[in-house]
């Protein structure tokens, strides 16, 4: 039977705090090929306390934390815990070490039990009958102890996700976990469930556990972490306690420049409108029902926003009004158009004015193996300025890509570069390039910064407020709430497939969403 | 990640093949070696059979031919990521559509005849390949197994044809009646005559010819058109073609017909060109050698073009090294052919990471 370290004698954690640090890290190294994704990173994490790791997307805080838990080997420079220098091959080197950690995907078996997914790999014996119920008993005590309640004989699939994230705590700790690494784990969560989460993850640090928190969120390091370090270019660039910082600090040391949080707008001047979507009932392919008799309007020169946890039908409710799927009932019209009964695929409807920057960047709107310039005719390849006869114009699709890349500063402006070598942040500014050069009169963006940087970020958000300025219209699709009160002149929320309220952007708060996100109906809904 | 190393283009094309190539040769060496035979002669004899002569060029490029067809059709199918397993198949039902115009209109002069021929060839295997695609794009149906399915189709319908129908009457081989002159290709070398040069006297045809032509259209097809480029995107990243308005269901059932139609083809060559009149499996396994052909082509037409020709060599030079050296019989051969599938095809990664590391460190160190 495997130990379970439930309560370490108090004196020695008190021993242990006041002598070493429970994780350090000194001078890791690590290069994949000509990629220098650490440069002698050294931190140290003390335990009882809730550290922050940030970074702009490849700042190498990922491949830092896969070194601590054993996916990758770094190529100097050492690892201690509680002082002891360890090697971690593997991640059941790490586990054995103390070291638990949970992925920004959950790494569940969906249809096992919660019981069944925390002993999964630490069975303890041939049987399974005695494991589990000594396991049920270490779980019941562990969900006391740290406020970590979860159904046991609950199927996963079945559990809302804040309480899946639950089971992936569980499981570290149940396998002793002393340090604990999240990785950006409020993503999935609404602001509510985040509050409650960090409440647990109080409880964790009060019980002397060492928390690392790894995010992107500036505001949720200020609120729960006790240090924070900030990565940028696989190095540290800064180690502070964060009582002593500002977010504004945390996001200049980030970027390496000064940036804008918010972005300035000027009021909305709404006109004529422009799309109209009438009781929209969208089915997946098991008929499940995702978009619920959704009805809507967006009109010339405003940026409507579409706020939702992630999974309550926004993506399906994009797609559907994009074209890329077909609703079972309602229509859509746009521009005196009825594009469900004319049945117009989202090339037809580009044709009419009608652009998309899909959620799923590099699954739905890139082809990543194809050059930049392949890329940037995407959706619009049969256009006459991209064709000459029946061949298709290399010095137009050329020069196309390079004043879209010029307009848009993707780095580096080379079009014949393999789209899949640019940067997150670059991809996405050149499929906004793409789409926003089309003149489009709609534009439906989903996730926009989604894996992009800081300083992209801001670009982008500058850009959609432009295209709203000239009169266009912007439906904004996104699970970051940051980004939707920072944006919209309209914000719609979407749970269980329905718009369960309307809120106009200037009075929006992030309680007041949170609580719609969570399905208590607010304000104009029916 | 270690996925895939990346090579330079000029090793990815050029270097990685052929050293690929060597070590199939290598074993297949010590496989002669055990037979007891040398084997430095037998690929002397091997590389003399295929391109020793006139004689022996001109039968490689024969055989070639029909490869770069069925070569093609397999590529086409693969950009728009269906794996084609019937060009087989497509190239029998094709090529009985071509012998079926070469029947009727033997009397014909030749140059009227060949657009029909072809135009035949291509409608019979596309109509072949068409069924399969629409199945795949319509019902989900897996191209793999209904191109399987559809070869065997392709063989029987032949066999009660060619049993029952097409027989030449008081025979017993299976065998049409000859086509008339219009039904011919032109040998190369009567071609070749005719402008002042002399060629020996081989099966290589005007087919030949055609088979670059089509290897030509193909890569502008694929690499210079709208069409091929949305041939591409739904091979390459499905979702992303729906989201571009190109649909995954069209270009499946349209790179099948255009993939058929490659594969009818290899008709003008061996009954055009060779046999004169419809024969019971003509095509002879050239579809599924024409799989090879892509594999080690890299799908593209030049590279095509290069494994036709050594697929041919293989074929040509492997007959010449059964007859000098008894020892080494067919069945060696197709065995050194399968070494060749097996290391260009399924272990082409084999090497990669080997010879990427070798050329980082010398540009490194240079």
């Amino acid at each position: 039977m495997r130990a379970v370290r439930l309560n370490p004698c108090p004196s020695v954690v008190e021993d242990l705090h006041s002598i070493y640090p429970a994780l350090e890290l000194r001078g890791i190294e690590k290069r994949f090929g000509a990629v220098h994704a650490n440069r002698g990173v050294s931190m140290s994490v003390a335990a009882g306390s809730i550290h922050g790791l940030i970074g702009e997307n490849g700042a190498g805080k990922s491949t830092l934390m896969n070194i601590v838990y054993g996916f990758h080997q770094p190529d100097a420079g050492e690892i201690l815990v509680n002082g002891k220098r360890v090697t971690l091959p593997a991640p059941h080197a790490a586990i054995a070490a103390g070291i638990g950690m949970v992925h920004q995907h959950f790494m569940l078996v969906e249809n096992f039990s919660v019981l069944e997914n925390v002993v999964l790999g630490a069975e303890g014996g041939r049987r399974l009958a005695g494991g589990l119920a000594a396991a049920r008993a270490a779980l019941e005590k562990l969900g006391r102890d740290y406020g970590l309640e979860v159904p046991l004989d609950a199927v996963v699939s079945e559990l809302p996700v804040g309480l899946q994230q639950r089971v992936e705590i569980l499981k570290a700790l149940y396998r002793g976990a002393e340090i604990l690494i999240l990785d950006e784990p409020t993503a999935v969560l609404t602001p509510q469930e985040t509050t409650q989460f960090f409440q647990m993850l109080a409880r964790l640090r009060e019980q002397g556990k060492a928390v690392i928190l790894v995010t992107h969120k500036l505001r949720e390091i200020m609120s729960i972490t006790d240090r924070v370090t900030v990565m940028r270019q696989g190095a540290v660039v800064g180690e502070i306690a964060t009582k002593e910082t500002t977010m504004r600090e945390l996001a200049e040391k980030m970027v390496g420049r000064a940036v804008l949080l918010k972005v300035e707008k000027g009021p909305a001047q709404p006109g004529e409108v422009l799309l109209e979507a009438k009781n929209l009932v969208v089915r997946n392919t098991n008929n499940v029902t995702r978009v619920k008799d959704v009805s809507f309007s967006l009109r010339a020169g405003e940026i409507v926003g579409i706020a939702g946890v992630a999974g309550n039908g926004q993506s399906e409710l994009l797609e559907a009004l994009a074209g890329m799927t077909a609703p079972s009932e309602g229509e859509i019209r746009f521009r005196g158009r009825y594009l469900v009964r004319e049945q117009l695929d989202p090339k037809a409807r580009r044709r009419l004015g009608l652009a998309h920057v899909p959620e799923d960047r590099l699954r739905v709107g890139v082809v990543a193996r194809f050059s930049a310039q392949l890329n940037a005719i995407l959706g619009y390849h049969d256009r006459a300025a991209y064709n000459r006869g029946p061949l298709l114009d290399r010095a137009a699709i050329v020069a196309g890509c390079e004043a879209k890349m010029q307009e848009f500063d993707v780095r580096p402006p080379n079009p014949a570069l393999r789209l899949g070598a640019f940067s997150g942040g670059n991809q996405q500014k050149l499929v906004l390039a793409r789409e926003i050069d089309a003149d489009p009169a709609v534009l439906l963006v989903g996730q926009p910064t989604r894996g992009v940087d800081i300083g992209a970020i801001e670009f982008i958000h500058r850009r959609l407020v432009a295209l709203r300025d000239a009169g266009k219209a912007v439906l904004l699709v996104s699970v970051e709430l940051d980004e939707i009160l920072g944006l919209a002149d309209r914000i719609l929320v979407m749970n269980g497939g329905e718009i369960v309220g309307e809120v106009a952007g200037a009075a929006a708060t992030e309680e007041k969403l949170g609580l719609m996100m969570a399905g208590v109906r607010g304000e104009g809904s029916a | 990640m270690s996925a895939p190393r990346k090579l330079p283009r000029w090793a990815e094309l050029g270097l990685l093949p052929l050293v690929n190539l060597t070590a199939a040769l290598l074993l297949s060496g010590l496989v002669v070696r055990l037979l007891g035979e040398s084997p430095w002669a037998a690929l002397k004899l091997l590389a003399d059979g295929a391109f020793g002569s006139q004689e022996a060029v001109g039968y490689t490029l024969y055989y070639a031919t029909s490869y770069i067809f069925t070569g093609l059709a397999v590529a086409v199918a693969y950009h728009a990521g269906l794996f084609n397993i019937g060009a087989e198949g497509q190239a029998y039902v094709g090529g009985l559509c071509t012998g079926l115009v070469c029947l009727g209109l033997g009397t014909w002069p030749f140059w009227a005849v060949l657009p029909l021929a072809v135009a035949a060839g291509a409608a019979g295997g596309a109509a072949w390949a068409f069924i399969p695609g629409w199945l795949q794009a319509r019902r989900g149906s897996h191209i793999v197994i209904t191109t399987i399915m559809f070869n065997f189709l392709a063989a029987a319908l032949m066999t009660y044809l060619l049993v029952n129908v097409l027989i030449r009457p008081g025979q017993q081989s299976p065998e049409s009646r000859e086509f008339g002159p219009g039904g011919v290709m032109p040998p190369l070398h009567e071609l070749l005559a005719k402008v002042g040069l002399t060629f020996a006297s081989t099966p290589l045809n005007l087919s030949f010819v055609l088979a670059l032509l089509a290897a030509g259209f193909v890569a502008v097809f694929i690499w210079r058109t709208r069409w091929g480029y949305a041939l591409r995107v739904a091979g390459e990243n499905a979702a992303a073609a729906g989201y571009a308005g190109i649909s995954p269901a069209r270009v499946t059932i349209g790179a099948m017909l255009l993939s058929g139609a490659l594969a009818g083809g290899l008709g003008l060559n061996e009954l055009m060109g060779a046999q004169h009149r419809i024969l019971i499996d003509f095509p002879g396994g050239a579809g599924f050698v024409g799989i090879a052909v892509a594999l080690m082509g890299r799908n593209r037409p030049l590279g095509v073009i290069g494994a036709a020709i050594l697929f041919g060599a293989l074929a040509q030079g492997g007959s010449q090294l059964s007859f000098d050296m008894p020892k080494v019989n067919r069945d060696m051969v197709v065995v050194i052919q399968g070494l060749v599938i097996l290391f260009c095809g399924a272990l082409e990664n084999v090497f990669r990471g080997p010879l990427a590391r070798l050329l980082g460190q010398r540009e490194g160190g240079a």
